[in-house]
């Protein structure tokens, strides 16, 4: 056994609804977060900057759209137009005030997408399942339509993109063509640990609840007494708020400078994908989810350069769609929970082992 | 002020100023609807069968044009490759019947729907893959030039392509209605486990269901390949036949035709006369919001059967 | 029992429903007095679901008023009902299958919590000794009703009788004034049945809550009741007390029938 949990007796109920309810968990989860902060020192620019800052910014974004259509069951196929709102409210914001803390700014503009979610999150109560799921598309194709006809959002810029200037934290430059890996890392860091502990304490707590019982049962559930437009409208808030910030994050901490493109049907789809197979209505799936989809086109570019095939990047960009396909057919037979219900049942396996049961 | 009556009246004002041209841009809408409506034929089908919403037909038609104009540069008779393309079509449905049909069959609707969408990407992929990514010309001896119908231009392709979907659609719908396995098909599309219960194949239904599918998005797809060539963007055309079928109903097949002429109306008529003054491309995002807004007043589209909850 | 001077907590008046063609329920009155147990009885079809779900808020009849404590909330939203003080269970259960019995327990006590949306994301202060302190009402629930086992599992993966019961516990939560149960017994055996009765008059007694109930099996009625409301088509056959209504001949013609010498 990896370690025992006998002997831990919950004697209040606040310690049988924590969030790690085991000391083994806690000093573990503590030491994992310790290093996580102290990874800037040790990592290569290559690993900071291709794949733990996106892994962390894609994380946020999943799981806002995990608490929308994971945890609310509201599917929705806008995130990439959300992300897009945050992206350019930023943008607007620190170059109309460049002196605002950017951390500010990058709170802002979750604000701004928060709201135009909730405008778009309306129709919900009238309209379910693929129909919403189709409304969705409207809000994700206006939404890019706009950022790119109007050429205020991008300040006029000739090249129709907008580009992360250099801004400061506690004097250290976190954004921008100036910015180190390590900082900007750091940055995206605190915000998903952050929000994360947020997600976790919604969900587990009464706005979780009345979430997860208008995507088991709309109709017992406002029989119960649960406010369906209510519940449903802090479902988008939070979530487009959440996605926004990572829109956010995509343009000043990881691109650098982007255009619409970054933010097209393509991202909905992906951000889809990550909590499809990390896991619905699980905070820690979102974070399985953003790993794996960040992971594998960087394993295939790499694994044929190692076994020695040589692959165009065409063949290779075909594969990883075919991939992802087939895994979202196979998670989806498999274990519709995802890789987060795969962890627990290797978690459950590992308490037993070496006994089979 | 201006700005007011140049949003509104004006362009009303233009349409009135010279009404052979709004002729011609209702007609090119009623065109490309109706070649909507051939994608949204398929999504139909497969919903009024198995209750599925295929979110990979539009790859489908894709697909099957890929393998078409594949096969034909390689040097196959057209009528061969037809057949051929047809055979591969009918083959894909056994196999998503097999891969992924049958292992979900007790699952919730959006697991399968989710299911689709994985599958619009595999096949994405792989008919990249096989076939190349480079933009084909797919010539089907129908030639894409306009004749003159009482002062009013008229493109060949497209009357080909209306009177297509037509004739599909009346044969399909009174497919469904009259015949003892269009019954089968509407039972299936109830309540898997019901139908399967009072000994529906289910397996053969799935399979029948998914090749005529197949065979519909061969038709769309040789409609959309000849007139703008066959490409990727073939499947975002499709993703379009999603408001057609809001505003359709997804169980309907009239209800595909009606809903692919008002889709594509609206978007020719708002983008002519609508699109300059907003810096144009409304195109993209038309249909959405003109499905959205339906949807708010008729959650079912015209044609759809009204939901009755209960508890 | 009633009494005559105080209105009663539940007044029907004339409702009629339809749906399309379907006349589900026509020109339906009764009464229900505070602390009373009212069963309906009536053959499949007969709209005592409907009826339910009329008073739940969730049909909107297009003749008749429904009046709770006096006042007419006949166009009220099922949320704007339940606020009220009425809760319910369903007769095909209507548990929350990806929560576990806990946090469906937990839900009947939504209407109860005042949040602070803030401090909930916190986790901290107000929030957290507020969600202790319902869970200790639930827990408190939970241990009348026996199924302590069972407080971390999933609601889907539950047996029927299980699930029936804490679809019971979860309609306590919300300490109703006015209970609607549909079919609590369906498909139970005979011990379960039991032990639901207990469950129900246990919680009638202890919580006072005033019980309108749908059963088909005659000898819980009987057992159980004050008053017993027949329907039949859509209509009233019969009102009374459970003797009076199981003699009643229009009943027996219409659900109860004859025993056959």
């Amino acid at each position: 056994m990896i370690y025992r949990e006998a002997g831990q007796f919950k004697t209040t109920y606040a310690s049988d609804q924590a969030i790690f309810p085991i000391v083994q968990d806690r000093v573990f989860v503590a030491l994992a977060l310790a290093c996580a902060f102290a990874v800037p020192l040790a990592a290569t620019e290559y690993w900071l900057q291709a794949i733990l800052i996106p892994f962390l910014i894609y994380a946020l974004a999943a799981l806002g759209l995990n608490i929308l259509t994971g945890y609310a069951g509201q599917l929705s196929l806008g995130t990439g137009g959300f992300m897009a709102v945050g992206a350019y409210s930023a943008f607007k914001l620190t170059t109309a005030f460049p002196e605002a803390s950017i951390i500010l700014v990058f709170l802002a503009s979750g604000v701004m997408a928060a709201a135009v979610g909730l405008i778009f999150g309306i129709p919900s109560l009238r309209i379910k399942g693929f129909y919403l799921a189709v409304a969705t598309l409207a809000s994700q194709f206006f939404l890019i339509w706009l950022f790119n006809k109007v050429a205020w959002f991008v300040n006029y810029a000739p090249s129709g993109t907008i580009t992360a200037p250099d801004r400061r934290v506690l004097g250290v430059i976190v954004t921008g063509p100036n910015s180190t890996a390590g900082a900007r890392y750091l940055m995206a860091l605190g915000f998903v640990v952050v929000f994360a502990l947020i997600a976790k304490n919604l969900v587990r707590g009464r706005v979780g609840r009345s979430w997860m019982a208008i995507r088991d049962r709309d109709i017992a559930a406002e029989i119960i007494g649960v406010r369906p437009l209510r519940t449903k409208l802090l479902a988008f808030g939070i979530s487009s708020f959440y996605c926004g910030v990572a829109g956010t994050e995509l343009v000043f901490l990881f691109l650098g400078s982007a255009e619409t493109l970054a933010f097209d049907i393509n991202q909905s789809f992906l951000v889809l994908f990550m909590i499809v197979i990390g896991g619905l209505g699980s905070i820690l799936g979102s974070f399985l989810g953003a790993a794996f989809i960040v992971l594998t086109p960087i394993f295939l570019t790499n694994v044929p350069h190692i076994v020695g095939l040589k692959m165009s990047v065409a063949l290779l960009k075909q594969i990883e769609l075919m991939i992802f396909g087939a895994l979202i057919i196979f998670f989806l037979i498999v274990e519709p929970h995802g890789l987060a219900r795969l962890w627990q049942i290797t978690k459950e396996k590992l308490r037993l082992w070496p006994f089979p049961h | 002020m201006s700005q007011l009556y140049a949003f509104t009246l004006g362009p009303f004002a233009d349409m009135v100023s010279s009404p052979v041209f709004l002729v011609e841009v209702i007609v090119g809408g009623i065109a490309a609807g109706l070649m909507y409506s051939l994608v949204a034929l398929g999504f139909v089908l497969i919903f009024k069968a198995s209750g599925v919403f295929n979110f990979a037909q539009g790859v489908m038609v894709l697909f099957a044009a890929l393998t078409l104009v594949g096969l034909i540069e390689r040097g196959l008779p057209v009528v061969l490759a037809l057949v051929l393309t047809m055979g591969v079509m009918v083959a894909l449905a056994f196999a998503i019947e097999r891969i992924m049909l049958r292992p979900l069959v007790n699952q919730e609707y959006i697991i399968l729907f989710m299911a689709t969408i994985g599958l619009n990407f595999f096949l994405e992929g792989f008919g990249e893959m096989v076939w190349g990514a480079n933009v084909k010309k797919l010539d089907v001896g129908i030639p894409d030039t306009s004749f003159m119908v009482a002062g009013v231009q008229v493109n060949k392709l497209e009357m080909t392509a209306a009177v297509t979907a037509a004739v599909l659609v009346t044969v399909l719908a009174v497919f469904f209605q009259k015949t003892r396995i269009g019954r089968a098909l509407r039972a299936v599309a109830d309540d898997h486990e019901a139908a399967l219960s009072i000994g529906i194949p289910l397996k053969t239904i799935w399979v029948v269901v998914w090749a005529v599918a197949g065979l519909v998005a061969i038709a769309a797809g040789i409609m959309w390949g000849a007139k703008s060539g066959v490409q990727f963007s073939l499947s975002l055309i499709a993703l379009k036949a999603l408001p057609v079928l809001i505003l359709g109903g997804f169980t309907s097949v009239p209800g595909a035709i009606v809903g692919g002429l008002l889709i594509g109306v609206g978007e020719k008529v708002g983008e002519v006369y609508w699109g300059p003054l907003v810096g144009g491309a409304i195109e993209n995002w038309f249909a959405y919001v003109l499905a959205l807004s339906f949807l708010l007043f008729r959650p079912q589209g015209l044609f759809g059967e009204k939901i009755i909850e209960r508890v | 029992m009633t009494d005559g001077a105080r209105r009663p907590l539940l007044e029907v008046r004339n409702i009629s429903v339809a749906f399309g063609a379907v006349q589900a329920l026509s020109d339906v009155s009764l009464d229900v007095a505070r602390g009373e147990i009212v069963a309906i009885i009536g053959p499949n079809g007969a709209g005592k679901t409907t009826l339910l779900n009329v008073i739940s808020g969730f049909y909107h009849p297009y003749q008749g008023h429904i009046l709770f404590d006096g006042k007419d909330r006949t166009d009220l939203r099922p949320y704007e009902v339940a606020s009220l003080g009425v809760a319910r269970t369903f007769q095909n259960v209507a548990l929350f299958k990806g929560m576990s019995v806990l946090d469906n327990i937990m839900t009947g006590r939504l209407l109860k919590m005042r949040g602070s949306f803030l401090l909930d994301a916190l986790w901290w202060g107000p929030a957290m000794k507020q969600e202790m302190e319902h869970r200790e009402f639930v827990e408190r629930i939970i241990d009348f009703l026996e199924i302590q086992a069972i407080r971390k599992t999933p609601a889907g993966r539950l047996p029927y009788g299980l699930q029936k019961r804490v679809e019971l516990a979860r309609a306590l939560a919300a300490e109703p004034t006015l209970l609607l149960l549909d079919e609590p017994m369906a498909g139970m055996n005979v011990e379960e049945k039991e032990d639901m009765c207990r469950f129900i008059l246990d919680g009638h007694g202890e919580f006072g809550t005033t019980i309108a109930l749908i059963e088909h099996d005659m000898s819980v009625v009987m057992d159980i009741s004050d008053r017993v409301v027949a329907l039949d088509y859509g209509r009233k056959i019969a009102e009374g007390t459970p003797d009076a209504v199981r003699t009643d001949p229009a009943v027996i013609d219409a659900y109860l029938g004859v025993a056959h010498a």
